[in-house]
């Protein structure tokens, strides 16, 4: 039987209470009736033999490149940069698709006598993997064989030395990105595709560049534009990428992109229920969830975020296209659709959403409350094609604990981003223009970044900028359960119940308001028409 | 009439120091503080005059006493029994003499300059601290013609402010309050003074980065004068770290840049010094902390946020504690206590003035007697006394006695 597509449920008397995570713990919820909730499509069928299929990728590229056997050959340069730990979510159980592609790339290299080859984890501004990380991600093979000579290397886009100026776009957009990816041969770019937003010239134009670089589209200008950033064609964000990747070509920089994407299959089988529609949940679903929830409730919230940040995810990859950039990002943007679309008629007054404990930028980490409302805001806010899912002036609810809790290793800007910059303004503009620079340039987060696990000094900017097109969207910001300094702070509103929530929503969308629920994780694309 | 007497009393203080574990000022009750009759302190000599108290602060320092935390360092420079009160306004009932050897009119109202110097003792000649004008570091506080104390309200001899039966003053510690200033105006000015001093002698330089840690009254005194006497002539930034919400909002008030949370507060300063972190310290920092809190812990805290040579001023009484002053050896800190008052360096075209005249000058131009949030009459001394071991968290900043029409009276 085939996959069930992506699903828009009509709540009435019978609906069973809808799912909401709530960071490491979930509730069911009763929603009004009339209201509407997307649930994602089911898991395509993962690829029968994905070694084949990479090896297949590799030889058959598409686009205006040459099969990656014909490009290798002895004395050439060859770099491998992949993406960070911040993809997929959450991290898959081993073997990981990098490790998966990579070993077939270094395969052929070594079968063509290539003897200098280096790989790159494309961090841009993000904290630097640790070693348990690189090893999930690459297997012990690649890991040994490479680490230990220096040859697996994490972009420092603070080393003058390692980064080269590429020139500018016809924007004015300055490219500067990794000197020895710049400098190679060839450059093999492994991505995994999480979402429309990921890879195409973002790969390298971001993944591999520097602050003077990511400045040009990472600002709170730009992500106003971007409408959404998962819709490649109505996002300023992408357009920037795509300027600045047509330089890095045009300047000679060969990349042969792979792009894969992963089926839905997100959570092991202990979790199964959370991927389920409710009315179809069976009795070890309803077990599941009574004993998960249940004991997730008697779990200090520290034990419970180990729980589940040791989850890994079963998903299996659905696609894989190697060749060209642009060519090869049609087609996986397709195959993400193909997995994630759900045609959804119409907007909400009211979008609720319950978030998870995992965002792209605290894997093995702590979910604060600036993630909280990137993740909300940034993420699950624009996972729309065409219009968003909440109408102007509308309201988003979403239910999270959102801790005043920060992970100091990892996100120590973060803490004075909220302390000292939150205080003052949430306009992203204005956030911009004051604290950015000052924020940026700060020797203590840049070594941080450098030499810990610290994401750069500029990080929390970006993801407050993540929020832009939504709170300019935006009548009002709900956050149930949430801690209430903590939500203030960011400039939304508290609710201790989703029904309280709902009714302080009315000051601003009326009394009978419509509601529309993401029923995700799993990851679903509202095709709003 | 009545006073609140503090008699030496070992299991009183036993008891006292038990009790402040639920709280400062919770030892008030079973302390060795008492509510008696008593009548008025006889003059020591013909420069004295009789004040009687309107208002009378309960200030940090009389709450260590009746905490029975204060230093042991401190035992030989007071006299018992005493009534305390160091923080005065009161009217000069049959008249009398200031400082600068003013007649002034009976029903004149005065603050007092506590500290009891060789003046007031009638030593001959006065030790070069005071001949200098700086009374505060006088060590003749045990000697001469008054009993020991190193200030008014630690001496059996003078009396002190928590009285309806009045103290006595020396012309010398007596200063006019400006008829525009109200009774909480004035009792604002003895711990101003402290603040102003502090501020005074720090040597800040313009573009300074200043910390100040505590925003009780000394701590928001503090931030006042370095708004006031320092900002205007050499601006920079002041940056302070409070406990309670109404703290840091009266600190911005006051002039301070930024208000934080305590343990927000070296994060702050490490942001603006644009420092970078070692061994739990900042490698550059402040160039001044004020410390107005005193603790191990604050003390620990001034010396992890300033810079390398910069300095360490103790506004906040201490008492014995534990720090490592490791980093005060390898980062050549100056570490410098302030202790009350005396005679204060020009400012621009001014001439050497006393600490208290600049006091007065800031409390009108920062408003301090808003910092009054509550009095009580001295027969409420327990919830007084537990209101201002509490009054941050009570949302209150100075808690005072209210004397006012009490001469003679009890009620």
């Amino acid at each position: 039987m085939s996959p069930r597509p992506g699903f828009v449920v009509d709540v009435d008397r019978s609906t069973p209470p809808t799912l909401f995570w709530r960071g490491e713990r979930f509730t069911l919820e009763r929603l009004p009736e009339g209201s509407r909730v997307i649930y994602a499509p089911e898991p395509l069928d993962p690829l029968k033999d994905p070694a084949a299929a990479i090896r297949s990728a590799l030889i058959n590229p598409v686009g205006d490149q040459e099969p990656l056997p014909t490009q290798l050959h002895a004395g050439m340069k060859l770099t491998i940069a992949f993406d960070d730990i911040s993809l997929p979510l959450p991290p898959m159980e081993r073997p990981d698709i990098r490790q998966l592609v990579i070993e077939q790339v270094l395969d052929m290299a070594a079968d063509a006598g290539v003897d200098d080859v280096e790989l790159i984890v494309a961090l841009a501004l993000h904290r630097r993997m640790t070693e348990a990380e690189l090893r999930h991600a690459l297997g012990d093979r690649i890991y040994d064989a490479f680490a230990p000579n220096g040859l697996l290397t994490q972009h420092d886009a603070e080393d003058p030395a390692a980064l080269v100026h590429l020139g500018q776009t016809d924007q004015g957009e300055d490219v500067e990105i990794n000197r020895r990816a710049a400098e190679s041969d060839l450059l093999v770019y492994v991505n995994i595709n999480l979402v429309a937003m990921d890879g195409g010239h973002k790969s390298v134009a971001t993944g591999l560049a520097s602050y003077r670089s990511l400045r040009h589209h990472h600002n709170p200008v730009t992500m106003q534009h971007s409408r959404s950033f998962m819709d490649q064609h109505r996002s300023e964000l992408h357009s920037s990428n795509w300027r600045m990747g047509r330089l890095i070509a045009d300047s000679g920089v060969n990349v042969f992109q792979i792009e894969s994407t992963l089926n839905n299959d997100t959570f092991p089988p202990a979790f199964a229920f959370l991927q389920k529609r409710e009315w179809e949940w069976g009795v070890r679903d309803r077990l599941g969830f009574m004993t998960a929830s249940k004991t997730l409730e008697r779990t200090p919230s520290r034990y419970a975020r180990q729980i589940f940040h040791s989850v890994r995810s079963p998903h299996r990859m659905a696609s894989v296209q190697a060749g060209e950039v642009e060519a090869v990002h049609k087609l996986t943007t397709d195959n993400i659709w193909a997995q994630q679309g759900v045609a959804v008629e119409g907007q909400t007054d009211i979008l609720t959403m319950g978030l998870p404990y995992v965002g792209p930028y605290n894997v093995n980490s702590i979910l604060n409350p600036i993630l909280v409302a990137c993740l909300g805001l940034g993420y699950f806010f624009n996972l729309y094609r065409g219009k968003p899912l909440v109408r102007e002036g509308g309201v988003v609810i979403m239910t999270h604990p959102t801790p005043w809790e920060f992970n100091p290793v990892h996100h120590p800007s973060y803490i004075d981003f909220f302390e000292q910059v939150l205080t003052e303004t949430t306009d992203p503009i204005e956030v911009a223009d004051r604290f950015e620079e000052s924020f940026a340039l700060d020797p203590w987060y840049i070594h941080l970044y450098r030499t810990g696990h610290a994401y750069h000094g500029v990080h929390p900017f970006y993801m407050w900028y993540w929020c832009a097109h939504a709170l300019q969207h935006l009548g009002a910001v709900i956050i149930v359960g949430g801690d209430e300094a903590a939500v203030h702070r960011l400039g939304f509103r508290a609710a201790s119940a989703l029904s309280d929530a709902l009714e302080m929503a009315s000051d601003m969308v009326g009394p009978s308001p419509s509601l529309t629920h993401l029923h995700a994780p799993p990851i679903m694309m509202a095709d709003v028409r | 009439m009545k006073a609140l007497v503090l008699e030496r009393n070992l299991p009183r203080f036993a008891a006292s120091r038990v009790a402040s574990l639920l709280g400062s000022g919770r030892g008030a009750g079973v302390g060795p503080l008492e509510l008696l009759d008593v009548a008025p302190p006889e003059p020591p000599g013909e420069d004295w005059d009789h004040l009687q108290p309107l208002l009378s602060g309960i200030c940090g320092s009389d709450l260590a006493t009746l905490d029975g935390r204060s230093s042991r360092y401190f035992e030989d420079m007071v006299s018992f029994p005493f009534v305390p009160g160091h923080e005065v306004v009161g009217v000069l009932d049959g008249g009398g003499v200031d400082h600068s050897g003013q007649v002034l009119e009976p029903g004149t109202r005065a603050v007092i300059e506590p500290v009891l110097g060789c003046a007031p003792r009638h030593i001959r000649p006065p030790c070069p601290y005071c001949a200098g004008g700086h009374t505060g570091l006088c060590g003749n506080v045990a000697f001469g013609d008054v009993a020991p104390g190193l200030q008014t309200g630690y001496c059996s001899d003078t009396g002190g402010g928590w009285s309806t039966a009045g103290l006595v003053a020396h012309h010398s510690q007596v200063h006019r309050v400006p008829d525009s200033f109200s009774d909480e105006d004035a009792v604002m000015v003895e711990p101003t003074a402290c603040a102003v001093h502090a501020v005074l002698a720090a040597d800040i330089e313009a573009g300074a980065v200043v910390a100040v840690i505590g925003a009780g009254t000394l701590g928001l005194a503090t931030v006042a004068a370095l708004h006031h006497l320092v900002q205007y002539a050499s601006p920079g930034t002041v940056m302070v770290g409070a406990k309670h919400s109404h703290q840091r909002q009266l600190a911005e008030s006051l002039g301070a840049d930024a208000a934080v949370a305590p343990e927000q507060l070296a994060r702050a300063v490490r942001r603006r010094s644009g420092s970078l972190v070692l061994a739990g310290r900042l490698t550059d920092g402040a160039d001044v902390v004020f410390d107005c809190v005193g603790s191990s812990d604050s003390l620990a805290a001034s010396l992890a946020m300033v810079r390398p040579r910069g300095r360490v001023v103790v506004v906040g009484m201490p008492g014995r504690v534990s720090i490592d002053l490791a980093p005060l050896w390898h980062r050549e800190l100056t570490l410098v206590g302030s202790y009350t008052y005396g005679v204060e360096p020009p400012l621009e075209s001014s001439l050497p003035g006393r600490t208290f005249e600049r006091a007065i000058g800031l409390v009108a131009d920062a408003g301090l007697g808003s910092l009054v949030s509550a009095t009580y009459p001295i027969e409420r001394y327990e919830e007084a006394i537990v209101h201002a071991g509490s009054a941050g968290r009570r949302g209150a900043v100075k808690v005072a006695f209210d004397l006012r029409n009490r001469k003679g009276g009890s009620r």
